[in-house]
């Protein structure tokens, strides 16, 4: 039963996570929080149990088609998008492809600062 | 025996959750052979790809997207545990993870003021509405988070969250492109830039095309921009005179 086992701990800490962005009201879904919680169990309980890792790593592999759904929402939006379509366009295109450089850059920049023993 | 009219059969089909169910693991197996067959190009992702033949087939088909998604939310689901999951790539990397915890942190703040700055000023150029401004805010955050925020600010949560896929596909377009133009070779700083810049999206791309290092450094990378850009977006936004 690994693969019922995995989910069912996978589940469980999206439902703590749930419980506590509801509970406090925090602006962060419950599935971020359940990662946090997830990773301090992992790190108190020192390994990852069989179970867990092959339905999560199954699920991972399988990340991309999980945005497929909300992905065919865009259909409902397309009048929305025609409206403002060209600072819609370049903005998304220019600012994702400065984000991308800037960031890499920074950290490539940053890591290569802090000494030797910490580069890959 | 008693032959049921074939549009009769249609509408039962096409309102059953079997049928979405159906269409949307074809559409990504025809979405991924196309992409293997042109090379494994990142500018023709999968993903988008498959989102793209979708839409064609229900606006042939005459379906709406609230009946196609009382199917296709059984795979939408596996994203809460999917997001739950990288906790374990991440406790894998966890050494390294700790040894650059500030050069991460640091970039991730960069990165986003990058991010919302250049969304807001290009936008405000580009002579956009004041309502698409607020919604285009947060897109590159992942999309629940950028849902939350948008509607905080004065956004369209849902519109935002197409903003955030589109963001997310043409990020992993450029993302190997501009990795070679600028020399950066690292798995793990690749995979945060994707993760920071597109979310998820990125995230999935990491995992899938670069390997297990790179996603979970991109899975770390989304988590915390959503976390961090939470509570930014609110101040950035006040400087820009919006909100």
């Amino acid at each position: 039963m690994p693969l019922i086992m995995g989910m069912s701990v996978l589940l469980a800490c999206q439902f703590a996570g749930e419980l506590l962005a509801r509970g406090l009201e925090l602006p962060i879904p419950g599935p971020v929080l359940g990662m946090v919680i997830l990773l301090a169990g992992l790190v108190i309980r020192g390994k990852v149990p069989s179970s867990l890792r092959l339905t999560g790593e199954g699920l991972l592999r399988y990340l991309t088609l999980l945005f497929v759904p909300a992905g065919v929402g865009l259909m409902v939006h397309a009048r929305l998008i025609g409206m403002d379509l060209l600072p819609i366009a370049v903005t998304l295109v220019v600012s994702t492809a400065l984000t991308l450089a800037v960031t890499g850059w920074a950290l490539e920049r940053l890591q290569r600062r802090q000494g030797p023993g910490s580069g890959a | 025996m008693n032959v049921v009219p074939l549009d009769q059969l249609w509408v039962y089909l096409s309102g059953h959750p079997l049928l979405s169910l159906l269409v949307t693991l074809l559409a990504f197996v025809v979405a991924v052979r196309i992409n293997r067959a042109l090379g494994g190009t990142p500018l023709v992702h999968p993903v988008t790809l498959a989102i793209a033949l979708l839409i064609g087939f229900l606006l042939l088909a005459d379906i709406e997207y609230a009946t196609y998604f009382e199917g296709a939310q059984f795979i939408h689901f596996l994203l809460g545990p999917a997001t739950v999951a990288l906790a374990i790539p991440l406790y894998d990397h966890r050494e390294r993870v700790r040894r650059l915890l500030w050069p991460l942190l640091l970039a991730c703040g960069v990165g986003i003021v990058t991010a919302v700055g250049s969304t807001l000023g290009l936008a405000m150029l580009m002579g956009a509405q004041p309502e698409t401004l607020l919604t285009l805010a947060p897109r590159s955050v992942t999309s629940p988070i950028a849902m939350g925020i948008a509607e905080q600010i004065g956004g369209i949560p849902s519109l935002a969250a197409g903003l955030v896929l589109l963001t997310g596909s043409i990020g992993c377009a450029l993302g190997p492109g501009l990795f070679r133009l600028l020399g950066i070779r690292d798995q793990a700083v690749q995979g945060f830039t994707l993760g920071l810049a597109a979310h998820g999206f990125g995230t999935a791309h990491a995992f899938a095309r670069i390997g297990a290092v790179a996603g979970a450094f991109s899975g770390l990378a989304m988590g915390l921009t959503g976390l961090l850009t939470a509570f930014l977006l609110p101040l950035i936004v006040k400087v820009f005179g919006l909100g």
